[in-house]
């Protein structure tokens, strides 16, 4: 297989421009007569819904959720980048672009992150006409703040709410599109399987999940935004009903899976207390801005942290990167809290956490201005905890957040089977080994507004297109095997819970491709889930009926793919013999413990396609060329 | 300190839309109270899976409080007795050992019951459909700055537009009137400079809506702000009404 990414050609900073004016256009009038099957409704699937459908084009847009409203993106806290240098700080397209392919640990496309940069300020300035509250200053103006992984102020904000207010936005004006009849909304539907007629993506199977009808929808395009599949792991910050199983299924049709095993680890969670956990919580890594990370030097010192003095207390960040201090990037965060816990140092009940503390910001800002920044996030964590932030350290450990890996897409978005574009958290192409924090919104945006409603016309228009019913032969083919799959799951009855089983192949992921891998223990990783899936399908216990609301069912469909992709995850991990931004491998570290790059031979994207079940997939690999950054150790001392 | 307590639930039951429901009784035992109100519905569904049993259907999905999926009433309040907190946040620390809970889903004539504690609050997309939004095409915004937003209304729009779409607000008011939801949406649109050339239309047609999808009048029992997991201010109503009396004056249509 041939994975050609169609970067255009010319200087890193005209690309975009001369692809928009060289790329052929859909007329007007035509517009109508293409139906876009859009899945997902967080920022990248709502934005591209609304957009797509002003356009003209005629958009299906389907999500699990009782209303587009509720995706994932709406639990987004701390803000979104952009390169508008409002705070004269020296940002610039271009500074933006290097922080995020450095971020990255080198391992993203040039051209990709390029065009990401350059209209990062057009997304700021759309949020606004929608009417997205960002916090102002007192001359009402656009305020910025700090995040992990810059030097400088870029990051925009709406109290700790700042994805929900982006999502309400692309929401609203999907809602407006809705209006004028130019998108059907179907909420409470899970894409099941990806339908191809020649070659070509031409649909896709739903579930209805209220009635438990098998449903056929076809289209000339189908663009998935389903975002990321942090629950792998189980716990993670992700909300319950993220999954792979749309991806997947993808796959499974033939779309190439990009870098499955980066996976980003975030420092700033509240710790896990029980096996009945069902979730993680984020506290938004804004919060580093004011709060202070630490430890007590002592193992084991078990007093109150206010009584442990000034100078019997480890601020490791300040101490070990003085120049980025508590900002480092989030993989150097996290690994850093793991490696000073495994010392013994961890604080709390269970020992696996460390102190954030907002001592010192209270006393320089006084509380009213820290209530200000961060009050929504204090009162969460006091609600979870029952501990008060403002008197209390904060209590804080890495916790599964973000998968930078996803489906391969060229510059267009499209994947490796012509039709399918894939957009946001789904895809793998902007983030590399490492995403930086506020770059998930832009990235998701930036496809869904300004991206893809271009490059899909080129596609349309440069095909024609046979009419394909949804009863044609590959659609019947399709639903069947739905249905015959759903129907599996019923008939097995047997002895555990689908989320008993989910619960220890989290386990299994968190050990052994967590923040820290092995060879050894990826290859026991591997072993195990092929145990457990085996035991999944005789063992596992899905109550109810087919044709019904049935929550056991649903999540049923989602462990089983996890349970197969898991093993994907780890057969990337393998073949990645180096460490790279979140995906360190022990035996690649440099003296200081960072992950150690290996460019001769893995600077490239890891691309991997289906080959069967129980059969090891083919890779193939995107090598990545720098012609405009020199590829350095990253260093954030 | 995390500890055990044992409860007895009494949870709606309902198999569908056309079905009649009942209450029915669970022990639920070992309950750690560092445990969600949701934490510990999973840990009931497990054993009613075990058992054989179906488990009990609800919504939910970031379980941190800003999805507005999650929901049902607990003895007797919207989102259970803790103030500002949604039943995904609210914890198991404030029940004591040997309480009773009851759990019912949000009954209201415009929010009909799915199944067990799940509602449809599809009339709340309706609503926004109508006009919640500023007609803003992607591409040609002026400058974010363009603009300067006094940060007070910047932040009283904020405070609005925190609404999470929970549908609480109509679930505690004996109406069933929707009209916190929408005077939240009304005011963070209507507050800023972006949303005043659309105000007239919008309240207008927001409000047509809201009462065609049979939701009840307001008739100021502030149930409603006592109820809402984001402490959306009843203030937004008195709003409402002004933008829409003002509307009714002003408008070339009425
Ligand atoms: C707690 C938290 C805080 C974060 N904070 C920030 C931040 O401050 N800044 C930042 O930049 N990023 C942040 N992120 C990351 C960012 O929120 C996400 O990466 C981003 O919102 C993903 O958007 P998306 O549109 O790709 O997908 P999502 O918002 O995850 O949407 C996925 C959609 O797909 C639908 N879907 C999924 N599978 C199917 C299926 N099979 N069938 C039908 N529909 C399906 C879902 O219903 C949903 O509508 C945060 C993430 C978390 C977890
Ligand atoms: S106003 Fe409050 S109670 Fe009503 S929907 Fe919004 S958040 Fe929920
Ligand atoms: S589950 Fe999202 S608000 Fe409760």
């Amino acid at each position: 297989m041939e994975l050609n990414a169609n970067i255009p050609s010319g200087p890193l900073a005209e690309k975009w421009d001369r692809y928009r004016f060289e790329r052929k256009l859909v007329s007007p009038a035509n517009k109508r007569k293409y139906d876009i099957i859009v899945v997902g409704t967080g920022l990248a699937g709502a934005s591209a819904s609304a957009t797509l459908a002003e356009l003209g084009y005629a958009v299906k847009t389907f999500c699990i959720q009782d209303s587009p409203r509720r995706a994932h993106s709406i639990a987004a806290q701390g803000g979104i980048n952009a390169a508008k240098n409002y705070a004269n700080d020296g940002d610039s397209i271009w500074r933006l672009f290097y922080d995020t392919i450095k971020g990255g640990d080198f391992r993203a496309r040039e051209a990709n992150v390029y065009r990401l940069a350059q209209v990062s300020n057009e997304i700021i300035d759309q949020a606004v006409a929608q009417g997205i509250p960002f916090a102002r200053d007192y001359g009402g103006l656009l305020a910025n703040r700090s995040f992990g992984g810059a030097q400088v102020s870029r990051t925009f904000y709406a109290r700790g709410q700042t994805g929900q207010q982006l999502l309400l936005g692309a929401y609203s004006a999907l809602m407006r599109q809705a209006a004028a009849g130019k998108v059907t909304i179907v909420p409470r539907r899970e894409m099941l399987d990806l339908v191809l007629v020649n070659g070509r993506a031409r649909g896709i199977v739903v579930r209805n999940l209220i009635t438990g009808e098998v449903e056929n929808h076809s289209a000339h395009a189908v663009v998935l935004c389903t975002g990321g599949y942090g629950n792998v792991y189980f716990l993670s910050t992700n909300a319950m009903a993220s999954n792979v199983t749309a991806c997947y299924r993808a796959y499974k049709r033939g779309a190439v899976f990009a870098n499955p095993c980066y996976t980003q680890i975030h420092p700033t969670c509240i710790p896990v207390h029980g096996d009945y956990q069902s979730k993680l919580t984020l506290m938004s890594e804004s919060l580093r801005n004011d709060g202070r990370v630490w430890v007590p030097k002592k193992p084991g010192d078990k007093r109150p942290p206010r009584e442990i003095p000034e100078e019997e207390r480890d601020y490791y960040l300040e101490n070990k990167y003085p120049s980025f201090g508590n900002l480092v990037p989030r993989d150097v965060a996290s690994r850093n809290a793991k490696e000073q816990c495994d010392m013994g140092k961890g604080v709390g009940e269970t020992g696996r956490a460390v102190y954030l503390d907002f001592e010192d910001a209270i006393r320089r800002d006084g509380k009213d201005v820290i209530a200000q920044k961060y009050g929504n996030l204090f009162q969460m964590y006091e609600k979870i905890t029952g501990e008060n932030p403002y008197e209390t350290p904060m209590m804080i450990y890495p916790a599964v957040h973000y998968t930078m890996g996803g489906l391969w897409v060229d510059y267009n978005l499209m994947s490796t089977i012509p039709g399918l574009f894939v957009l946001g958290e789904a895809n793998f192409s902007d983030h590399g080994a490492n995403r930086l924090g506020a770059s998930a919104l832009m990235q998701g945006l930036a496809d869904g507004y300004f991206v893809l409603p271009y490059t899909i016309g080129g596609y349309l228009a440069a095909e024609s297109f046979p009419d394909v019913p949804v009863d044609h032969p590959a659609f019947k083919e399709a639903a069947r095997d739905v249905q015959a799959r759903v129907e599996r799951f019923l008939a097995v009855g047997g002895k555990r819970t689908v989320d008993d089983f989910h619960r220890e192949l989290g386990h299994i992921m968190w050990e052994h491709c967590g923040m820290a891998r092995t060879n050894e223990g990826l290859n026991k990783a591997k072993g195990m889930i092929q145990a457990l899936r085996g035991e999944f399908w005789e063992n596992v216990k899905v109550p109810g009926s087919e044709r019904d609301f049935n929550q056991s069912l649903e999540r049923a469909g989602r462990v089983a793919d996890f349970l197969e992709f898991g093993e994907l995850m780890i057969t990337d991990a393998l073949a990645r013999q180096e460490s790279c931004g979140c995906h360190l491998n022990e035996a690649y570290q440099t003296e200081e413990n960072e992950a150690k790059r290996d460019d001769e031979n893995f600077c490239h994207v890891a691309c991997w396609e289906y080959a069967g079940d129980d059969k090891e997939p083919v890779f193939h690999k995107e090598p990545l060329v720098f012609e405009n950054v020199e590829l350095t150790q990253r260093s954030y001392k | 300190m995390s500890k055990t307590i044992n409860l007895t639930l009494k949870v709606w039951r309902q198999e569908g839309p056309e079905k009649k429901g009942r209450l029915e009784t669970y022990p639920a035992k070992e309950i750690s109270t560092d445990m969600s109100f949701l934490e510990m519905i999973d840990v009931i569904n497990d054993r009613l899976t075990l058992d054989g049993k179906e488990p009990i259907a609800f919504d939910h999905d970031c379980r941190e409080g800003i999805c507005g999926m999650c929901g049902a009433v607990v003895n007797g309040h919207a989102h259970g007795p803790e103030k500002g907190t949604t039943l995904c946040q609210l914890h198991m620390r404030h029940f004591s050992d040997g309480d009773t809970i009851v759990v019912e889903p949000w009954r209201a004539r415009a929010f009909k019951v799915i199944k067990d504690l799940v509602v449809d609050r599809s009339a709340f997309d309706e609503i926004i459909r109508a006009g919640g939004y500023i007609s803003a095409n992607t591409g040609g915004a002026p400058d974010g700055n363009a603009i300067p937003i006094p940060k007070e209304v910047a932040d009283t729009a904020m405070d609005a537009a925190a609404c999470i779409g929970c549908g609480a607000c109509v679930a505690a008011c004996p109406n069933a009137s929707a009209m916190l939801f929408v005077g939240a949406k009304v005011s963070h649109l209507g507050l800023l400079p972006q949303g005043r050339p659309e105000a007239a239309r919008r309240v207008q047609s927001m409000v047509d809506r809201m009462d065609e999808l049979g939701f009840g009048n307001c008739t100021n029992e502030a149930e409603c702000e006592a109820a809402c997991p984001k402490e959306i201010s009843i203030t937004n109503i008195a709003r409402l009404n002004r933008e829409f009396l003002k509307a009714k004056l002003f408008s070339p249509h009425s």
